[in-house]
Protein backbone atom coordinates (compact mmCIF):
# COMPACT_ATOMS: atom_id res chain seq x y z
CA UNK A 1 0.00 0.00 0.00
CA UNK A 2 1.44 3.51 -1.28
CA UNK A 3 1.56 5.44 1.71
CA UNK A 4 1.36 9.10 -1.04
CA UNK A 5 -1.98 10.66 -0.28
CA UNK A 6 -3.38 11.30 -2.98
CA UNK A 7 -2.99 15.12 -4.39
CA UNK A 8 -6.27 17.06 -4.25
CA UNK A 9 -6.90 19.15 -7.58
CA UNK A 10 -6.72 22.99 -7.16
CA UNK A 11 -10.47 23.33 -7.77
CA UNK A 12 -12.10 21.06 -6.46
CA UNK A 13 -15.53 21.03 -4.83
CA UNK A 14 -14.42 21.55 -1.49
CA UNK A 15 -12.27 24.52 -2.54
CA UNK A 16 -15.64 26.01 -4.59
CA UNK A 17 -17.36 25.81 -1.10
CA UNK A 18 -14.37 27.68 0.86
CA UNK A 19 -13.84 30.27 -1.81
CA UNK A 20 -18.25 30.36 -1.93
CA UNK A 21 -19.30 30.50 1.59
CA UNK A 22 -18.08 33.39 2.58
CA UNK A 23 -19.94 35.50 -0.36
CA UNK A 24 -23.38 33.87 0.75
CA UNK A 25 -23.90 31.53 3.97
CA UNK A 26 -20.64 32.26 5.78
CA UNK A 27 -20.35 36.09 4.73
CA UNK A 28 -17.96 37.91 7.15
CA UNK A 29 -20.16 41.30 7.58
CA UNK A 30 -23.70 39.93 7.48
CA UNK A 31 -23.74 36.24 8.64
CA UNK A 32 -20.95 36.90 10.89
CA UNK A 33 -21.23 40.06 11.65
CA UNK A 34 -17.19 41.14 11.72
CA UNK A 35 -15.48 43.86 10.42
CA UNK A 36 -18.19 46.56 11.02
CA UNK A 37 -16.44 49.22 11.77
CA UNK A 38 -14.55 49.75 9.37
CA UNK A 39 -17.58 49.19 6.69
CA UNK A 40 -19.34 51.89 8.69
CA UNK A 41 -16.59 54.04 8.11
CA UNK A 42 -14.83 53.96 4.20
CA UNK A 43 -18.52 54.06 2.99
CA UNK A 44 -19.33 57.63 1.99
CA UNK A 45 -17.73 57.14 -1.45
CA UNK A 46 -17.62 53.82 -3.88
CA UNK A 47 -13.97 54.22 -4.73
CA UNK A 48 -12.11 54.23 -1.25
CA UNK A 49 -14.76 51.42 -0.56
CA UNK A 50 -13.00 49.70 -3.86
CA UNK A 51 -9.94 49.78 -2.62
CA UNK A 52 -10.18 48.98 0.86
CA UNK A 53 -12.24 45.66 -0.29
CA UNK A 54 -9.25 44.94 -2.64
CA UNK A 55 -6.83 46.13 0.56
CA UNK A 56 -8.24 43.49 2.86
CA UNK A 57 -8.78 40.64 0.06
CA UNK A 58 -4.79 41.18 -0.32
CA UNK A 59 -4.44 41.21 3.28
CA UNK A 60 -6.67 38.01 4.55
CA UNK A 61 -5.50 36.08 1.03
CA UNK A 62 -1.83 36.21 2.21
CA UNK A 63 -2.14 36.56 5.79
CA UNK A 64 -4.04 33.09 5.32
CA UNK A 65 -1.55 31.62 3.18
CA UNK A 66 1.98 32.47 4.96
CA UNK A 67 0.61 31.31 8.37
CA UNK A 68 -0.57 27.88 6.50
CA UNK A 69 2.45 27.79 5.33
CA UNK A 70 4.14 28.47 9.10
CA UNK A 71 1.24 26.79 11.07
CA UNK A 72 3.20 23.23 12.11
CA UNK A 73 6.42 25.37 13.06
CA UNK A 74 5.09 27.60 14.84
CA UNK A 75 5.41 27.71 18.65
CA UNK A 76 1.52 27.62 19.98
CA UNK A 77 2.24 29.28 23.04
CA UNK A 78 3.27 32.77 21.00
CA UNK A 79 0.87 31.85 18.08
CA UNK A 80 -0.93 34.82 18.46
CA UNK A 81 1.45 37.53 18.43
CA UNK A 82 3.00 34.97 15.21
CA UNK A 83 -0.33 36.03 13.68
CA UNK A 84 -0.71 39.52 14.48
CA UNK A 85 3.31 40.22 13.38
CA UNK A 86 2.35 38.81 9.82
CA UNK A 87 -1.01 40.61 9.34
CA UNK A 88 0.93 44.10 10.30
CA UNK A 89 3.45 43.30 8.22
CA UNK A 90 1.20 42.64 5.45
CA UNK A 91 -1.21 45.95 6.54
CA UNK A 92 1.96 48.29 6.31
CA UNK A 93 2.87 47.10 3.10
CA UNK A 94 -0.15 47.89 1.94
CA UNK A 95 -0.75 50.85 3.40
CA UNK A 96 3.03 51.57 1.66
CA UNK A 97 1.91 50.78 -1.46
CA UNK A 98 -1.41 52.61 -1.14
CA UNK A 99 0.37 56.24 -0.34
CA UNK A 100 2.98 55.35 -3.57
CA UNK A 101 0.70 54.73 -6.13
CA UNK A 102 -2.68 56.17 -4.93
CA UNK A 103 -2.22 59.02 -2.44
CA UNK A 104 -5.49 60.53 -3.05
CA UNK A 105 -7.40 57.40 -1.69
CA UNK A 106 -4.65 56.70 0.65
CA UNK A 107 -5.24 60.09 2.63
CA UNK A 108 -9.24 59.22 2.66
CA UNK A 109 -8.77 55.77 4.22
CA UNK A 110 -6.17 57.21 6.23
CA UNK A 111 -6.63 55.34 9.52
CA UNK A 112 -8.78 52.88 8.49
CA UNK A 113 -6.01 50.58 6.51
CA UNK A 114 -3.87 51.25 9.65
CA UNK A 115 -6.96 49.43 11.35
CA UNK A 116 -7.10 46.16 8.88
CA UNK A 117 -4.59 44.90 11.73
CA UNK A 118 -7.29 44.82 14.14
CA UNK A 119 -10.12 43.49 11.35
CA UNK A 120 -11.42 40.51 13.17
CA UNK A 121 -12.05 38.77 10.24
CA UNK A 122 -8.25 38.32 9.83
CA UNK A 123 -7.44 37.14 13.02
CA UNK A 124 -10.47 35.00 12.87
CA UNK A 125 -9.62 33.28 9.49
CA UNK A 126 -6.26 32.41 10.50
CA UNK A 127 -6.92 30.64 14.07
CA UNK A 128 -10.42 29.04 12.88
CA UNK A 129 -8.82 28.04 9.33
CA UNK A 130 -5.53 28.61 8.39
CA UNK A 131 -4.11 26.98 11.51
CA UNK A 132 -5.88 24.14 10.28
CA UNK A 133 -5.16 23.94 7.13
CA UNK A 134 -3.24 23.51 4.19
CA UNK A 135 -1.65 26.41 1.93
CA UNK A 136 -3.93 26.52 -0.91
CA UNK A 137 -7.12 26.45 0.42
CA UNK A 138 -6.21 28.32 3.74
CA UNK A 139 -5.17 30.89 0.34
CA UNK A 140 -9.10 30.50 -1.18
CA UNK A 141 -10.45 31.16 2.23
CA UNK A 142 -9.23 34.07 3.12
CA UNK A 143 -9.33 35.49 -0.65
CA UNK A 144 -13.23 34.41 -0.15
CA UNK A 145 -13.54 36.23 2.75
CA UNK A 146 -12.19 39.27 1.72
CA UNK A 147 -14.22 39.12 -1.16
CA UNK A 148 -17.29 38.33 1.09
CA UNK A 149 -16.46 41.56 2.77
CA UNK A 150 -15.92 43.87 0.28
CA UNK A 151 -18.62 42.49 -1.59
CA UNK A 152 -21.18 43.89 1.32
CA UNK A 153 -18.86 47.13 1.43
CA UNK A 154 -19.13 47.74 -2.16
CA UNK A 155 -23.00 47.19 -2.28
CA UNK A 156 -23.43 49.94 0.65
CA UNK A 157 -21.05 52.50 -0.16
CA UNK A 158 -23.15 52.04 -3.91
CA UNK A 159 -26.34 52.99 -2.33
CA UNK A 160 -24.75 55.59 -0.16
CA UNK A 161 -22.95 57.61 -2.66
CA UNK A 162 -25.43 57.66 -5.45
CA UNK A 163 -28.39 58.57 -2.63
CA UNK A 164 -25.90 60.63 -0.60
CA UNK A 165 -24.36 62.49 -3.73
CA UNK A 166 -25.77 61.84 -6.11
CA UNK A 167 -23.05 60.15 -7.86
CA UNK A 168 -21.15 57.06 -8.83
CA UNK A 169 -17.04 57.12 -8.40
CA UNK A 170 -17.57 60.78 -8.48
CA UNK A 171 -18.96 61.27 -11.63
CA UNK A 172 -22.64 62.67 -11.57
CA UNK A 173 -25.38 59.91 -12.27
CA UNK A 174 -28.67 61.85 -10.94
CA UNK A 175 -30.16 63.90 -14.11
CA UNK A 176 -30.16 67.71 -13.27
CA UNK A 177 -33.86 67.36 -14.30
CA UNK A 178 -34.20 65.35 -11.17
CA UNK A 179 -32.95 68.05 -9.34
CA UNK A 180 -35.30 71.05 -10.80
CA UNK A 181 -38.41 68.78 -10.09
CA UNK A 182 -37.56 69.08 -6.30
CA UNK A 183 -35.37 65.83 -5.84
CA UNK A 184 -32.81 66.83 -3.44
CA UNK A 185 -29.45 64.56 -1.90
CA UNK A 186 -30.02 62.83 1.17
CA UNK A 187 -28.00 63.93 3.62
CA UNK A 188 -28.61 61.32 6.34
CA UNK A 189 -26.47 59.00 3.81
CA UNK A 190 -23.27 60.58 4.02
CA UNK A 191 -23.63 60.28 8.24
CA UNK A 192 -22.25 57.01 9.45
CA UNK A 193 -25.43 55.80 11.17
CA UNK A 194 -26.71 55.26 7.37
CA UNK A 195 -24.36 53.13 7.04
CA UNK A 196 -25.66 50.85 10.04
CA UNK A 197 -29.15 50.84 8.73
CA UNK A 198 -27.75 50.21 5.07
CA UNK A 199 -26.11 46.95 6.37
CA UNK A 200 -29.21 46.08 8.32
CA UNK A 201 -31.29 46.26 5.67
CA UNK A 202 -28.83 44.01 3.68
CA UNK A 203 -28.90 41.76 6.54
CA UNK A 204 -32.61 41.66 6.69
CA UNK A 205 -32.73 40.86 2.57
CA UNK A 206 -30.25 38.16 2.96
CA UNK A 207 -32.16 35.98 5.55
CA UNK A 208 -35.51 36.91 3.97
CA UNK A 209 -33.56 35.46 0.87
CA UNK A 210 -31.68 32.33 2.66
CA UNK A 211 -34.18 31.36 5.28
CA UNK A 212 -31.38 28.93 6.71
CA UNK A 213 -30.04 31.61 8.54
CA UNK A 214 -32.78 32.78 10.32
CA UNK A 215 -32.27 31.46 14.29
CA UNK A 216 -34.70 29.72 16.09
CA UNK B 1 5.17 21.61 23.10
CA UNK B 2 8.49 23.44 22.21
CA UNK B 3 11.52 24.72 23.90
CA UNK B 4 11.65 28.06 25.31
CA UNK B 5 15.08 28.16 23.30
CA UNK B 6 12.91 27.15 20.50
CA UNK B 7 10.48 30.11 20.80
CA UNK B 8 13.28 32.41 21.25
CA UNK B 9 15.38 32.17 17.79
CA UNK B 10 11.78 31.42 16.28
CA UNK B 11 10.78 35.04 17.30
CA UNK B 12 14.21 36.91 16.94
CA UNK B 13 14.54 35.28 13.23
CA UNK B 14 10.77 36.04 12.26
CA UNK B 15 11.58 39.73 13.56
CA UNK B 16 14.96 39.98 12.09
CA UNK B 17 12.90 38.52 8.21
CA UNK B 18 10.21 40.81 9.02
CA UNK B 19 12.25 44.24 9.36
CA UNK B 20 14.48 43.55 6.38
CA UNK B 21 11.34 42.88 4.60
CA UNK B 22 9.91 46.45 6.09
CA UNK B 23 12.80 48.19 5.33
CA UNK B 24 13.44 47.23 1.62
CA UNK B 25 9.44 48.06 0.95
CA UNK B 26 9.68 51.71 2.73
CA UNK B 27 13.22 53.08 1.06
CA UNK B 28 11.75 51.14 -2.46
CA UNK B 29 8.26 53.05 -2.23
CA UNK B 30 9.83 56.56 -0.83
CA UNK B 31 10.78 58.37 -3.37
CA UNK B 32 7.42 58.05 -5.20
CA UNK B 33 5.87 58.88 -1.73
CA UNK B 34 7.97 61.82 -1.53
CA UNK B 35 6.72 63.17 -5.01
CA UNK B 36 3.11 62.55 -4.14
CA UNK B 37 3.59 64.66 -1.50
CA UNK B 38 5.00 67.14 -3.61
CA UNK B 39 2.72 67.13 -6.49
CA UNK B 40 -0.44 67.69 -3.27
CA UNK B 41 1.63 70.88 -2.21
CA UNK B 42 1.97 72.41 -5.76
CA UNK B 43 -1.97 71.43 -5.79
CA UNK B 44 -2.63 73.32 -3.04
CA UNK B 45 -0.95 76.08 -3.81
CA UNK B 46 -2.61 76.26 -7.07
CA UNK B 47 -5.76 76.01 -5.58
CA UNK B 48 -5.20 79.21 -3.64
CA UNK B 49 -4.90 81.09 -6.87
CA UNK B 50 -8.23 79.36 -8.21
CA UNK B 51 -6.16 77.37 -10.89
CA UNK B 52 -7.33 73.59 -10.17
CA UNK B 53 -5.21 70.97 -11.18
CA UNK B 54 -5.00 67.06 -11.42
CA UNK B 55 -2.25 64.99 -9.71
CA UNK B 56 -0.75 64.44 -13.61
CA UNK B 57 -0.31 68.30 -14.48
CA UNK B 58 -0.30 69.81 -11.02
CA UNK B 59 3.36 69.86 -11.99
CA UNK B 60 3.31 71.90 -15.26
CA UNK B 61 0.56 74.10 -13.80
CA UNK B 62 3.20 74.92 -11.07
CA UNK B 63 5.78 75.78 -13.17
CA UNK B 64 3.97 77.97 -15.56
CA UNK B 65 1.95 79.90 -13.13
CA UNK B 66 4.20 80.31 -10.00
CA UNK B 67 6.82 82.91 -11.74
CA UNK B 68 8.77 83.36 -8.41
CA UNK B 69 9.12 82.03 -5.10
CA UNK B 70 11.41 84.16 -2.02
CA UNK B 71 11.90 83.33 1.08
CA UNK B 72 11.62 86.74 3.41
CA UNK B 73 12.46 87.75 7.42
CA UNK B 74 10.02 89.13 9.35
CA UNK B 75 11.53 93.00 8.45
CA UNK B 76 10.80 92.36 4.81
CA UNK B 77 14.42 91.68 3.53
CA UNK B 78 14.62 88.87 1.22
CA UNK B 79 16.85 85.61 2.29
CA UNK B 80 19.39 84.65 0.05
CA UNK B 81 19.68 81.10 -1.19
CA UNK B 82 16.72 79.94 -0.07
CA UNK B 83 13.92 78.53 -1.74
CA UNK B 84 10.27 78.99 -0.51
CA UNK B 85 9.03 75.87 -1.71
CA UNK B 86 11.24 73.64 0.75
CA UNK B 87 10.57 75.69 3.84
CA UNK B 88 8.51 73.52 6.61
CA UNK B 89 5.93 75.72 7.12
CA UNK B 90 4.67 73.58 10.40
CA UNK B 91 8.24 73.81 11.85
CA UNK B 92 8.82 77.22 11.19
CA UNK B 93 5.28 78.47 12.69
CA UNK B 94 6.55 76.87 16.21
CA UNK B 95 9.85 79.31 15.83
CA UNK B 96 8.94 83.01 17.39
CA UNK B 97 8.20 84.99 14.76
CA UNK B 98 11.25 87.26 14.60
CA UNK B 99 13.20 84.64 13.81
CA UNK B 100 10.92 82.70 11.03
CA UNK B 101 11.72 82.27 7.72
CA UNK B 102 8.65 83.09 5.85
CA UNK B 103 7.83 81.78 1.78
CA UNK B 104 6.03 83.72 -0.65
CA UNK B 105 5.50 82.12 -3.97
CA UNK B 106 4.47 84.53 -6.79
CA UNK B 107 2.24 84.05 -9.00
CA UNK B 108 0.96 85.99 -12.53
CA UNK B 109 -2.42 84.72 -13.51
CA UNK B 110 -3.66 84.82 -17.06
CA UNK B 111 -4.55 88.27 -17.03
CA UNK B 112 -1.22 89.25 -16.24
CA UNK B 113 -1.85 90.25 -12.50
CA UNK B 114 0.71 89.50 -10.10
CA UNK B 115 -0.43 87.31 -6.97
CA UNK B 116 1.15 86.42 -3.51
CA UNK B 117 0.68 83.51 -1.77
CA UNK B 118 1.38 83.23 1.52
CA UNK B 119 1.11 79.71 3.52
CA UNK B 120 0.09 79.28 6.47
CA UNK B 121 -0.14 76.58 9.82
CA UNK B 122 -2.10 76.26 12.36
CA UNK B 123 -4.43 74.41 15.12
CA UNK B 124 -7.89 72.96 14.41
CA UNK B 125 -10.20 71.24 17.49
CA UNK B 126 -8.66 67.61 16.42
CA UNK B 127 -4.88 68.15 14.90
CA UNK B 128 -3.34 70.75 12.44
CA UNK B 129 -5.23 72.68 9.84
CA UNK B 130 -3.38 74.37 7.33
CA UNK B 131 -3.56 76.55 3.81
CA UNK B 132 -2.42 78.85 1.27
CA UNK B 133 -3.78 82.81 1.00
CA UNK B 134 -3.26 84.79 -1.95
CA UNK B 135 -3.25 88.73 -2.20
CA UNK B 136 -3.72 90.76 -5.27
CA UNK B 137 -0.72 93.20 -5.50
CA UNK B 138 -2.04 95.94 -3.56
CA UNK B 139 -1.22 93.48 -0.75
CA UNK B 140 -3.91 93.86 0.89
CA UNK B 141 -7.07 92.71 -0.86
CA UNK B 142 -7.02 88.72 -0.98
CA UNK B 143 -7.66 87.12 -4.29
CA UNK B 144 -8.28 83.42 -3.18
CA UNK B 145 -8.07 81.03 -0.59
CA UNK B 146 -7.48 77.36 0.47
CA UNK B 147 -7.55 75.27 3.60
CA UNK B 148 -7.40 71.35 4.29
CA UNK B 149 -7.02 69.91 7.54
CA UNK B 150 -6.11 66.53 9.25
CA UNK B 151 -8.37 65.07 11.15
CA UNK B 152 -11.47 67.38 11.62
CA UNK B 153 -14.90 66.20 11.98
CA UNK B 154 -16.62 65.77 8.60
CA UNK B 155 -19.71 68.11 8.59
CA UNK B 156 -18.62 69.77 10.71
CA UNK B 157 -14.78 71.86 11.00
CA UNK B 158 -13.96 69.54 8.18
CA UNK B 159 -16.35 71.97 5.81
CA UNK B 160 -12.61 74.54 6.46
CA UNK B 161 -11.43 72.22 3.10
CA UNK B 162 -15.08 72.96 1.07
CA UNK B 163 -14.92 75.61 -1.75
CA UNK B 164 -17.67 77.24 -0.35
CA UNK B 165 -16.20 77.83 3.07
CA UNK B 166 -13.03 79.21 1.07
CA UNK B 167 -15.02 81.15 -1.65
CA UNK B 168 -15.94 83.88 1.04
CA UNK B 169 -12.29 85.13 1.54
CA UNK B 170 -11.83 86.47 -1.91
CA UNK B 171 -12.25 90.10 -1.54
CA UNK B 172 -11.65 90.47 2.20
CA UNK B 173 -8.99 92.88 2.97
CA UNK B 174 -6.14 92.31 5.47
CA UNK B 175 -5.46 96.09 6.34
CA UNK B 176 -8.21 98.62 7.96
CA UNK B 177 -8.57 102.13 6.32
CA UNK B 178 -5.82 103.35 8.34
CA UNK B 179 -2.84 101.02 7.70
CA UNK B 180 -3.48 98.63 10.85
CA UNK B 181 -2.92 94.85 9.81
CA UNK B 182 -6.44 93.57 11.37
CA UNK B 183 -6.37 89.65 9.48
CA UNK B 184 -9.55 87.73 8.88
CA UNK B 185 -12.15 86.38 11.40
CA UNK B 186 -14.48 83.62 10.87
CA UNK B 187 -17.61 84.87 12.44
CA UNK B 188 -19.66 83.09 14.73
CA UNK B 189 -23.44 83.54 13.76
CA UNK B 190 -22.20 84.87 10.38
CA UNK B 191 -20.35 87.49 9.37
CA UNK B 192 -21.49 91.15 7.97
CA UNK B 193 -21.87 91.90 4.48
CA UNK B 194 -20.30 95.26 4.80
CA UNK B 195 -17.78 93.38 6.52
CA UNK B 196 -14.82 92.91 4.82
CA UNK B 197 -12.77 91.55 7.62
CA UNK B 198 -15.05 88.71 8.52
CA UNK B 199 -16.50 85.67 6.83
CA UNK B 200 -18.88 83.27 7.77
CA UNK B 201 -17.94 80.67 10.61
CA UNK B 202 -18.77 77.08 10.17
CA UNK B 203 -22.06 76.31 12.40
CA UNK B 204 -20.54 73.45 14.39
CA UNK B 205 -17.31 74.24 14.20
CA UNK B 206 -16.63 76.54 16.18
CA UNK B 207 -13.41 75.51 17.42
CA UNK B 208 -12.26 75.08 14.21
CA UNK B 209 -13.31 78.15 13.13
CA UNK B 210 -11.29 79.73 16.03
CA UNK B 211 -8.23 77.65 15.32
CA UNK B 212 -8.22 79.12 11.77
CA UNK B 213 -8.86 83.04 13.04
CA UNK B 214 -5.94 82.52 15.35
CA UNK B 215 -3.84 80.72 12.59
CA UNK B 216 -4.18 83.79 10.28
CA UNK B 217 -3.73 86.40 12.66
CA UNK B 218 -0.04 84.39 13.84
CA UNK B 219 0.80 83.24 10.54
CA UNK B 220 0.06 86.60 8.87
CA UNK B 221 1.04 89.10 11.32
CA UNK B 222 5.00 88.27 10.26
CA UNK B 223 4.65 89.47 6.59
CA UNK B 224 2.81 92.60 8.07
CA UNK B 225 6.14 94.52 6.90
CA UNK B 226 6.70 92.81 3.73
CA UNK B 227 2.40 93.50 2.84
CA UNK B 228 3.44 97.48 3.60
CA UNK B 229 5.97 97.30 1.17
CA UNK B 230 4.75 98.82 -1.94
CA UNK B 231 6.25 98.41 -5.04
Amino acid sequence: MSNIKEKEPLFSAKIAKTFLGPLNLNNPITVQILGICSSLAVTVQLKPALIMALSVTIVTGFSNLIISIMRNSIPSRIRIIVQLVVIATLVIIVDQALKAYVYDVSKKLSVFVGLIITNCILMGRLEAYAMANKPWPSFVDGIGNGIGYGMILVIVAFFRELLGSGKILGMSVIPDSFYQAGYENNGLMILPPMALVTIGVIIWIHRSWKKSLIEK
Amino acid sequence: MHSNRYIFIYSTVKVIIVAILLTVVAIGLKPKQQYNIKVEKMQNILASVNILSTTKNAEELFNKYIVDQKVIDVNGNEQPNLKAFDINVEQESKVPADKRKLPIYICKTDKGETKYILPTYGKGLWGPIWGYISVNDDKNTVYGSFFDHKGETPGLGAEIATTAFQAQFAGKKLFDDNGTFVSIKAVKGGADKNDVHGVDAISGGTITSNGLTKMLMDELKPYENFLKQKN
